[in-house]
């Protein structure tokens, strides 16, 4: 096991450095960089300033040197500056980490309390009105893309209450904080939840079939316990691996979210950064996802062992 | 019974009296501004910007050496006033112009202000001083500016190398704000310091821009507002819903499209909309360095085919302007007459005639109807600039010209440009003052940077210095217009129309003037104030 766990923690170690050279030279590969889209803007180019500003940023210096500067920094905690704003990288990106994180959370909770429970309905009811009225919410729910449903909510919002519901930074009250982050979280997770429908009714439909819900069933079993302790426990595992995988593609719905109801979370700032060739911001920031994301894998591993006595991991 | 009608003209007279007292109303004291900002400034720094992004939220933190009226909506030399300045003396010769600077005004960090601070900021601009600004878009506005000289603490005089009377036009842009000699080029673009009614309080990128009210400012009961606040609003559709449902006082100036201002106007009646020509030309620039384009009859035949007309009505419903290089009267000073601009070919009333002729010209030059000339039409990747090139696109067909739409990232549209990797390019030219020399010399005069086409013409230089030195407005005008003919005529960059757009602000919002000649200029707003 212990010799499992080192060459598990190497090969985080060496996936880390190869992610970390994919984004510095990936970057790089990208046309232009923050001095021209300076100058670009400014319709002008003048080469000694832009010589100069380059030498300030260190981005005339050879790739290696700099990705050397950015990993050594990075390692140390020193994740440098923004090209553009000139403050700390870190005290630009850690502010707004938990706004999307509160996001993202409460986009999965919205996914997850909606669709299972629709999703065991839906399987229940097949074939009647409610089933197909639930397959048309979910198929929407599917074809609609978020910054549609935004926009579609924050129209409709102004038409109807004239209020509109973009984020708030100093929110008065519990509720005006939770309307901050629940109208998009719902518009977010709407496509989520439809998914997360889909794939519980399908589930769903394939368990109700099996033996041993005839039998409970035969025993006498109600429908409520039938569907929710025996039928749903054990459909909910693919359900559980979509939601999984839908947390990992969330950060795509949030960025064009955040963008329509004005959010300043961290996916939206990604995007900018990305826009002005913020090297600092955007190395780092997805450096930090990468060892997130990572770690995580790593320590999901590791958990497997100590929740499944079936596994266990050999020399 | 004459007096009882008299009475009544009385009683009538003092209501309408009342009424329209309470209308005008006196400007009240308090509340915060709120606006949306169309997107996040690189820095806080005006002198070192190139956009009106930068001007709109900073241009209220700092004080000019003079300033256009903020309350008339034509800039011109005639609304030219004090502001650092207490008064202005040209010499005789008009190679010395020298300020009489205001006493008593201290920096938003308490210090003095003295001449000593005006000669740092045009040492800065003109790139003589120890510390340099990271980007200096205006430095080429003082190439005539020998040196800047104090006189005692305040007294401050230009030195030109001659005459250019327009140095007033531009030290009263919102682009030329007087910077501290204490504070940094670098700490400039973090947290600005001026001598202006509002201080700077934070600038968040990506999320919002604070100021708050500068107690201490030198106009005595000024500003009227306790702060502005911009939350920065990149998605336009957002911006406009969030002003419909009253979450900010104005819109971003000059941000309103045509189209949208009718939806602002349907969903928010009551809010006040005003549509302003913004002195920015949307034109083209033809590489006639390589052909086909070096073939002046080709790019003769280009410029006869367009159908401003067209253009104006399709993405501005007709309300934008036709003209040359300067933009057209009645807003533009310095703008060609109608009746001179109509015999320039291609901006005649018949454009089938005039397409006719370019067919002609197209047939010289071997190409017609069985032999069809393609070529790449490249523009920035922004609405702005795609929609005005897709309809030039359809109008060239009509001459044999088949053109492909290429899209370029901004990062990778002025290196493009540079390298004069384009056949032809549909660009926007803004103007921050509406003065010849501002743009003539920055876009056609030989070297110049943004002379993106290389049009040079040493014949049309001299033209170009004769007009600056030119002190009388009215003599000055028919050079100007000479001037101008001619670049239409070279097709050194054919305009193709100027834009306009809209502003819109809730009613209880007093004060706004939107300027009608420059969208860089009219963002003091020391004295808007809100009738809440």
């Amino acid at each position: 096991m212990f010799a499992y766990l080192v060459r598990r923690l190497l090969l985080m170690l060496v996936t880390l450095f190869g992610i970390s050279v994919v984004i510095f030279f990936l970057l790089r590969i990208v046309p232009g960089n923050i001095v021209d889209i300076l100058f670009a803007a400014a319709g002008y180019v003048d080469p000694a300033d832009k010589a100069n500003l380059e030498k300030e940023l260190g981005i005339d210096q050879p790739l290696i040197l700099q990705y050397w500067h950015w990993i050594s920094g990075f390692l140390r905690g020193d994740f440098g500056y923004s090209y553009v704003s000139e403050k700390p990288a870190l005290q630009e990106i850690l502010p707004r980490i938990p706004i999307t994180a509160r996001l993202a959370g409460l986009a999965l909770l919205f996914s997850a309390s909606i669709g299972i429970p629709l999703g065991v309905i839906s399987a229940v009811k097949q074939g009647t009105r409610l089933d197909y009225a639930l397959r048309v919410v979910s198929l929407s729910g599917l074809s609609l893309p978020s910054f549609w449903l935004g926009l579609l909510i924050l129209t409709a919002s102004v038409a109807m209450f004239n209020r509109m519901p973009i984020f708030n930074p100093n929110p008065q009250t519990w509720l005006e904080a939770f309307a901050t982050y629940a109208v998009p979280a719902a518009a977010v997770g709407f496509r989520s939840a439809a998914l997360t429908m889909r794939i519980t009714r399908s589930s769903m439909l394939e368990v109700l079939r099996q033996d041993y819900i005839r039998t409970a069933r035969a025993k006498g079993a109600s429908d409520a316990t039938v569907n929710y302790q025996h039928a749903l426990k054990n459909a909910i595992l693919p359900v559980i691996t979509v939601i999984g995988i839908e947390a990992a593609f969330l950060i795509g719905g949030l960025i064009v979210t955040e963008t329509v109801f004005n959010i300043p979370g961290v996916a939206r700032f990604l995007v900018e950064a990305i826009r002005w060739r913020d090297y600092p911001i955007v190395q780092n920031l997805v450096m930090l996802i990468a060892v997130v994301v990572v770690s995580a894998n790593f320590i999901v591993d590791m958990l497997y062992a100590v929740f499944d006595p079936r596994i266990r991991y050999t020399d | 019974m004459r007096s009882v009608w008299a009475l009544a003209a009385m009683a009538a007279l003092s209501v309408l009296t009342a009424s329209t007292t309470t209308l005008a109303g006196e400007p009240k004291q308090g509340g915060v501004l709120r606006m949306y900002h169309r997107d996040s400034p690189a820095n806080a720094s005006i002198l070192e910007g190139a956009t009106y992004s930068v001007n709109v939220p900073f241009m209220g933190v700092f004080n000019n050496l003079v300033i256009y009226d903020q309350h008339i909506a034509q800039n011109s030399p005639d609304t030219l006033r004090p502001d650092l300045a207490e008064s202005w003396s040209w010499s005789s010769d008009n190679k010395k112009l020298t300020f009489k600077l205001r006493q008593g005004v201290k920096w938003h960090d308490g210090k003095p202000f003295t001449s000593a601070d005006v000669k740092c900021t045009f040492d800065l601009l003109m790139g003589k001083s120890q510390q340099k600004l990271r980007q200096n878009p205006r430095k080429a506005w003082y190439s005539e500016v020998n040196d800047v000289t104090p006189n005692g603490d305040f007294e401050v005089s230009f030195d030109l190398k001659r005459p250019q009377p327009s140095l007033l036009a531009m030290l009263a842009s919102g682009y030329t704000p007087v910077y501290p000699c204490h504070v940094s080029p670098a700490d400039m673009r973090t947290h600005p310091i001026g001598t202006g009614p509002f201080k700077f309080v934070e600038f968040k990128a990506n999320e919002s821009i604070k100021l708050t009210r500068n107690p201490d400012y030198w106009k005595k009961g000024l500003p009227y507002l306790d702060g502005i606040e911009y939350t920065i609003i990149t998605n336009r559709s957002t911006a406009i819903l969030a002003f419909v449902a009253g979450k900010f006082d104005m819109t971003f100036p000059t941000h309103i499209t045509i189209p949208l201002l009718k939806d602002i106007k349907s969903q928010a009646p009551n809010a006040v909309c005003v549509v302003e020509p913004t002195n920015v030309s949307t034109n083209i620039i033809v590489n006639s360095t390589s052909p086909p384009f070096d073939n002046i009859d080709i790019r003769r035949a280009m410029a006869m085919a367009l159908d401003r007309k067209a253009f104006v009505d399709i993405l501005f419903e007709g309300q934008a302007d036709i003209g040359g290089t300067m933009l057209p009267p009645p807003q533009g000073i310095w703008g060609m007459p109608k009746d001179k601009l109509a015999t320039i070919p291609g901006y005649g009333p018949d454009v089938n005639a005039s397409r006719e002729e370019a067919k002609k010209l197209m047939q010289k030059a071997g190409y017609g109807p069985d032999k069809h000339l393609a070529v790449k039409i490249s523009t920035r990747n922004i609405a702005e600039y795609r929609d005005p090139a897709v309809i030039l696109i359809d109008q060239l067909k009509s001459i044999y010209i088949d053109g492909e739409l290429d899209v370029v990232e901004t990062a990778n549209w002025f290196p493009k440009v540079a390298r004069k990797d384009y056949m032809l390019g549909l660009n926007l030219t803004g103007n921050s003052v509406d003065d010849p020399d501002q743009s003539f010399y920055e876009n056609y005069s030989c070297g110049s940077e943004r002379n993106y086409t290389n049009y040079c013409n040493k014949e049309i230089e001299k033209l170009f210095d004769a007009q600056s030195q030119e002190t009388d407005i009215g003599k000055r005008k028919p050079l100007v217009w000479d001037i101008d003919k001619k670049l239409q005529e070279d097709v050194a960059r054919p305009i193709i129309f100027h834009a306009r757009a809209g502003t819109c602000w809730q009613p209880y919002v007093k004060g706004v003037t939107i300027m009608s000649n420059s969208s860089y200029n009219g963002f003091r707003y020391e004295d808007v104030w809100l009738d809440k």
